[in-house]
C-alpha cells in the first residue's frame, strides 16, 4: 500500500491540536515548539505533494478512498489536482508563518494553537476532499473554530459582534448550499455523494438553472462576494493575526473553491446560465472594495476591504468560464492568499507595538522595524498587480479572460488597479514613513528571528511566482482543462 | 567568452539587478564599500553596451542580437530580446548615464544601500524596456521602473516630495491603464505577445472585432497607447507631474528621470505607435504636431517664468521633448518619405542629446543647491568670480541646451525642423519660433546665477566645482561636443535604422 499521504496531511494538525491539548497550560514554550514542528512537518509534506504532483497525467492523484458510511454512499475520498495542489501548499505555508507570528502570544496559546490547527485540518480537508459530503464536514470544521478564535483572542472591542456575525453569515451560507447539494443527491439517483460520480450525472438543464445560484452564492459568501461580504472584514479586523491570516489567506479561498468546485464543476450548466449575474457581483467587488478601502482610517480594515477587491478578481476569473480566467482565477487564490498573510503579520506586528491602528496616528515605523516595512512594500506591490510580482501573473491572465467575454467589464474592473495603487501607496507612507509620532519614540520593540523568517519566506513566494510564472501556472492549467471538460469547452 | 557573446543583451538587462541584490547582502554602514560596488555594477553594462556597439551591424534590418526564453507559457509571451539601431542608441544613453548618476549620488549619507539597490533595479527596468520585443515584457518593464523611481523621490526628495512622487506614480499607472487593457486585446485576438508577429498580424487584420469595425478598435487602441507614451514623454497637456517630480526628486534621480525615463515614452511612439498603428498615426499626425508645438512654445514660456533654478531645467525638458514629439509626428504624417527620415533621425537623436545635456543641466543644478541650499535663482547673482569653473561648464552645457551650432542639441533640432518643416510647415514655422524663447530662458538662468551684481552673503561659503564632479561632468561635455563637431558615428547607425524601419 503506498503511503496516505493527504489523509496524513489533513490529520497532522488535528493530531496536534490533541497532543497540545493533551500538555500542561503553563508549558508554553513546549506548546509552541511542538505547534511549529506539527506545521512544518504539514508544509513539507504538501511541498512533497506540489512537487510530485504529476503534470503530463493531470487528474486527480494521490486518491485515497476509505469507505465511511456506505448506506449513504459516503467515503472518505482524497485527491489533489492542479487547482488544489497550489491551495494545499498555501494552507502549509499559511499555517507555519501563522504559527511563527503568533510565537508570543501569551494568553493560553494551548489552547490557541488547538483550535487553530483544528481550522487547519478543516481546510485541508475542503481542498483534498472528493465527496460532496466529506468537503462539507471539513468545511464545518474549519468555520466553527473561528468563532472561539475570534471572540476569545480577538480584539476587545468588536470581537463578539464580529464573531457572531462571521459565524452567521457562513453558517447561513453553508446550509443554503447544504440545501443545493441534498438537491443533487436525490436527483442524481446514484446513491452516492462522490463528486467524481455526481459530475458525470448529466443533471437536466432546468434543474441546473434553479440550484446553481443556492450552491454558488452559498459557498460564495466564505469567499466574500457582494453584497454578502461584510462579514469579512469586520472578522479580519477582529481576529488576531494568526486567525487573520488564516482567514483572509486561506478561508476565503475556501470558499471560492467550494463555489468553483460544487457549484460550477457539479452544475455547468447552471454556471453558464449565471455567468454574467455572477460576474456583474464580481465586478462591483473589484471596483467597490477598492474604493472602500481607500476611505478607510484603521489601517486592518484598509488590508480587509483590499481582500474584498482581490477576491472579487478571483470570482471575475471564475465567471469568464475561459480557460485564461480559471488559470488566472486559480493562481490569484494562491497568490492573494500569501500576500494578505503577510499584510497581516505586518499589520499585527505594528499594532503589537503601536497599540494603536488609527492610519492618522501611525507614522515612521520603517525607522523600527525595517523588515516588516519591505514585506509590506512587497506585499502591496504584488496587490497593486506590478509586474514582476505574482499578483500580475495572476491578474493578467484573468483580465484575458474577461475580454474574451465581455470587454467592457475589463476596463471598468481596471479601474481598481489605479486605486488599488493610490491606497496602498498613500497608507505604506503614512504608516511606514514621514514623522514618527512622540508617544511612539523609543517605544518601538524590534520583531524577533520568527517574524523575519515568516516575512522573507511570503516575499520570496510572491517574488518567486511573480518572475517564474512556470513554477505553478502549468500545474493550475492541467486542473483548468478539467473544469473546462465539464463545461463542454475544451 | 562565448557565453558572454551569446548572451550579451541578457547579460547587460539583469546584471544591475543582479549587483543589487550583492549589495543587499554587504554590511550597511560600509558605505564606501556599497558605493564603489554599485559604481562598478553599473559600468560592467556600459562596457557591455560598448562591445554591443562595436559588434553591431547597422547594414542588416531587422533586430540582432535576438535572444529568446519562455517565460509565461500559458498565455503565450516569452522574454524575448533584440536590438535595432535605435534600441541601441537608448541602451546606450541608459547604461551610459546610469554609473554618472551612481556617481553623482556619492555624497548620499542617508541609506546609502537602498539607494543603491533602487538605482540599479531602475536601471534594469529601463534597459528592459529597450531590448523587450515582447509586448508583455515591455509593459512589465515598463511598469517596474517605477517602483523604484517612486522610493528615490518619495525618500531621498526634498520638501514636497510626497506629492510629487504619488503624482508621478498615479499620473503614470493611471496614464498606463489603456496601454495595459489594449495589449491584452491584443493577446487574447493574437495569442501572442512576440512583436515581430504582432507587427504583421495587427496591420493585416480585417472586418469586425468584438462587433465593431476594425478601424473603430484600431483608433481607440490607437489612443490607450498614446497617452499612456504622451505622459510618460511627457507631451503637453500631461507634462504637469514632471516639473513636481523633477523638482522633487534628489540630483541623482532627476538625470535618469530626464536622461532616460522621458526616453521610454518617445521611444514607445517608435517601436509601437508608429509600427502598430501607421494609418491612425497618419489621420491624427496633425493633433500630434499641435501637441508638440505647444509643448516647445508653452514649456519655453514656463521656463522663462520660474523663480526655481530646477523647476527651470525641468520646464526645458517639456520643451525640448517637444521637438522630439514634433519630429515624431511629421514622419507619421509622411511615412516612408526622406522628410520624414529626416525628422525622425533627429528626433531620435535629440532624444540621446536632450539625455546628455538635461542629465548635465541637473548635475549642475544639484551641484549648487548642494553648496547653497537654495534653488531660488533670485539668491543667486554674480557667482562667475566665485566659482569659475562651475560657471564655465554651466554656460558650456547650457549652450548644448540652447541649441548652439557645433554643440550636440543644434544638430538634432535642425534634422528635425528639417525634415518636418516640408510636410508640417505652420507647426515647424511656430516651433522656430519657440526656439527664440528657448534662448531666452536659457540666457535668464545663466544670467541669475552668474552675472549681475554679486550677492555678498555667497562670498567665501562657495567652493567650485570638486574633481568627483567634474568626472561626472566630462563625458558628458566631450559627447556634446563630439556630437555636435561629428554627428556622422551615431547619426549613421540611427539613419540606416530609421530608413529600414519607417
Amino acid at each position: 500500500m503506498v503511503f496516505p499521504i493527504l489523509s496524513v496531511i489533513v490529520f497532522t494538525p488535528l493530531v496536534a491540536s490533541v497532543l497540545i491539548l493533551l500538555m500542561p497550560a503553563e508549558r508554553k514554550t513546549e506548546v509552541r515548539m511542538l505547534a511549529l514542528a506539527a506545521a512544518i512537518f504539514a508544509l513539507l509534506l504538501s511541498i512533497w505533494v506540489y512537487f510530485n504532483y504529476d503534470q503530463a497525467a493531470a487528474g486527480y492523484q494521490f486518491v485515497e478512498k476509505y469507505q465511511w458510511l456506505p448506506v449513504l454512499g459516503i467515503s472518505l475520498h482524497l485527491g489533489v489536482d492542479g487547482l488544489t495542489a497550489p491551495l494545499v501548499l498555501l494552507t502549509g505555508v499559511v499555517m507555519v508563518t501563522g504559527v511563527m507570528i503568533s510565537w508570543n502570544l501569551d494568553d493560553r496559546p494551548r489552547e490557541f494553537f488547538a483550535f487553530l490547527f483544528i481550522l487547519a485540518s478543516g481546510v485541508f480537508g475542503v481542498f483534498v476532499s472528493l465527496d460532496l459530503f466529506m468537503l462539507f464536514f471539513f468545511y464545518e470544521i474549519a468555520v466553527f473554530p473561528m468563532y472561539l478564535l475570534i471572540s476569545i483572542w480577538g480584539w476587545v472591542k468588536t470581537r463578539e459582534y464580529a464573531a457572531m456575525k462571521l459565524t452567521l453569515y457562513l453558517f447561513i451560507g453553508s446550509v443554503v448550499a447544504l440545501v443545493g447539494a441534498l438537491a443533487m443527491y436525490f436527483a442524481s439517483g446514484l446513491q452516492t455523494f462522490d463528486m467524481l460520480a455526481l459530475q458525470n450525472a448529466n443533471f437536466p438543464p432546468q434543474f441546473q438553472h434553479l440550484w446553481f445560484p443556492f450552491v454558488f452564492l452559498g459557498f460564495a459568501v466564505l469567499g466574500g462576494i457582494f453584497p454578502f461580504h461584510n462579514w469579512s472584514p469586520d472578522g479580519h479586523v477582529a481576529a488576531p493575526t494568526a486567525v487573520s491570516m488564516f482567514h483572509a489567506g486561506v478561508l476565503m479561498k475556501l470558499g471560492a473553491f467550494a463555489a468553483l468546485r460544487v457549484g460550477i464543476m457539479l452544475l455547468p450548466e447552471g454556471a453558464k446560465y449565471w455567468a454574467g449575474w455572477i460576474m456583474g457581483l464580481a465586478l462591483v467587488n473589484v471596483v467597490y472594495g477598492a474604493f472602500i478601502a481607500m476611505v478607510q482610517t484603521d489601517f486592518k480594515y484598509v488590508i480587509g476591504f483590499s481582500s474584498v477587491s482581490h477576491m472579487g478578481l478571483v470570482m471575475l476569473g471564475f465567471s469568464t468560464l475561459t480557460k485564461e480566467g480559471l488559470t488566472g482565477a486559480g493562481v490569484q487564490m494562491f497568490s492573494h492568499g500569501i500576500m494578505t498573510a503577510l499584510f497581516f503579520a505586518v499589520v499585527g506586528m505594528v499594532y503589537d507595538r503601536a497599540h494603536t491602528r488609527e492610519i492618522p496616528k501611525l507614522g515612521g515605523m520603517s525607522k523600527y522595524l525595517t523588515w516588516p516595512t519591505i514585506g509590506f512594500i512587497i506585499g502591496g506591490l504584488v496587490s497593486m498587480g506590478m509586474p514582476g510580482f505574482s499578483g500580475f501573473v495572476a491578474e493578467f491572465p484573468i483580465f484575458m479572460g474577461i475580454w474574451q467575454v465581455r470587454p467592457w467589464v475589463a476596463i471598468l474592473a481596471a479601474i481598481s488597479i489605479v486605486i488599488t495603487a493610490s491606497y496602498i501607496m498613500l497608507v505604506i507612507r503614512r504608516v511606514f514613513f514621514g514623522q514618527v509620532p512622540e508617544e511612539f519614540e523609543g517605544h518601538i520593540g524590534p520583531i524577533n528571528a520568527l517574524d523575519k523568517v515568516a516575512i522573507g519566506f511570503l516575499s520570496v513566494l510572491m517574488i518567486g511566482l511573480g518572475m517564474f510564472p512556470a513554477l505553478m501556472v502549468p500545474m493550475v492549467q492541467t486542473g483548468v482543462e478539467n473544469v473546462l471538460r465539464l463545461l463542454g469547452g475544451a | 567568452m562565448d557565453f558572454i557573446a551569446n548572451h550579451l543583451l541578457t547579460l547587460i538587462l539583469f546584471f544591475p539587478a543582479l549587483s543589487a541584490l550583492v549589495i543587499l547582502f554587504l554590511p550597511r554602514d560600509e558605505m564606501k564599500l556599497i558605493r564603489w560596488t554599485a559604481l562598478i555594477a553599473s559600468l560592467v553594462p556600459f562596457v557591455l553596451t560598448l562591445v554591443l556597439w562595436l559588434r553591431f551591424d547597422p547594414n542588416i534590418s531587422g533586430f540582432q542580437f535576438q535572444e529568446q526564453y519562455t517565460w509565461y507559457e500559458a498565455i503565450h509571451s516569452t522574454l524575448h530580446l533584440g536590438v535595432d539601431g535605435l534600441s541601441l542608441t537608448m541602451v546606450l544613453l541608459t547604461t551610459l548615464l546610469m554609473p554618472l548618476a551612481i556617481l553623482a549620488s556619492f555624497k548620499i549619507t542617508d541609506r546609502v544601500k537602498a539607494f543603491m539597490m533602487l538605482f540599479l533595479f531602475l536601471e534594469t527596468g529601463m534597459l528592459g524596456v529597450f531590448l523587450a520585443l515582447d509586448l508583455l515584457i515591455f509593459f512589465v518593464f515598463w511598469e517596474i521602473g517605477l517602483v523604484p523611481m517612486y522610493f528615490l523621490i518619495n525618500q531621498w526628495g526634498s520638501a514636497n516630495k510626497d506629492y510629487a512622487s504619488l503624482k508621478f506614480m498615479i499620473y503614470t499607472m493611471g496614464g498606463s491603464l489603456g496601454l495595459l487593457l489594449a495589449i491584452q486585446m491584443l493577446g487574447v485576438l493574437f495569442q501572442t505577445y512576440d512583436l515581430p508577429v504582432l507587427y504583421e498580424k495587427w496591420n493585416s487584420i480585417q472586418g469586425s472585432l468584438m462587433g465593431y469595425p476594425v478601424s473603430t478598435v484600431k483608433t481607440v487602441a490607437f489612443w490607450a497607447f498614446v497617452i499612456a507614451f504622451a505622459i510618460k514623454v511627457p507631451i503637453w497637456p500631461f507634462h504637469t507631474w514632471l516639473p513636481d517630480a523633477h523638482t522633487e526628486a534628489p540630483t541623482a534621480g532627476s538625470m535618469i528621470l530626464a536622461g532616460v525615463m522621458l526616453k521610454l515614452g518617445a521611444y514607445g511612439f517608435l517601436r509601437l505607435v508608429l509600427p502598430l498603428y501607421p494609418v491612425e498615426a497618419k489621420h491624427f499626425a496633425g493633433a500630434l504636431a499641435v501637441l508638440a508645438t505647444a509643448a516647445i512654445i508653452f514649456g519655453a514660456f514656463a521656463a522663462y517664468g520660474q523663480t526655481d533654478f530646477k523647476r527651470l531645467v525641468a520646464y526645458s525638458s517639456v520643451n525640448h521633448m517637444g521637438f522630439v514629439v514634433l519630429g515624431i509626428a511629421a514622419a507619421a504624417y509622411a511615412a516612408g518619405t526622406t522628410n520624414a527620415h529626416i525628422a525622425l533621425d533627429g528626433a531620435i537623436l535629440q532624444m540621446f542629446n536632450h539625455g546628455i545635456s538635461a542629465a548635465g543641466m541637473f548635475f549642475l543644478v544639484g551641484a549648487i543647491y548642494e553648496r547653497t541650499h537654495t534653488r531660488d535663482l533670485s539668491q543667486f547673482g554674480g557667482l562667475f568670480p566665485l566659482i569659475p569653473i562651475y560657471g564655465g561648464i554651466l554656460i558650456f552645457t547650457s549652450m548644448a541646451s540652447l541649441g548652439l551650432p557645433g554643440l550636440n542639441g543644434f544638430i538634432s533640432e535642425f534634422l528635425v525642423v528639417r525634415g518636418a518643416w516640408p510636410i508640417l510647415t505652420i507647426y515647424t514655422a511656430l516651433s522656430m519660433l519657440g526656439l527664440l524663447f528657448t534662448g531666452a530662458y536659457i540666457l535668464r538662468g545663466i544670467k541669475m546665477v552668474l552675472h549681475g551684481p554679486l550677492n555678498e552673503k555667497w562670498v567665501g561659503h562657495l567652493t567650485d566645482i570638486t574633481k568627483r564632479e567634474i568626472i561626472v561632468m566630462a563625458p558628458l561635455m566631450v559627447l556634446i561636443l563630439w556630437i555636435g563637431l561629428w554627428p556622422a558615428w551615431i547619426l549613421n547607425v540611427i539613419n540606416k535604422a530609421v530608413v529600414m524601419l519607417f
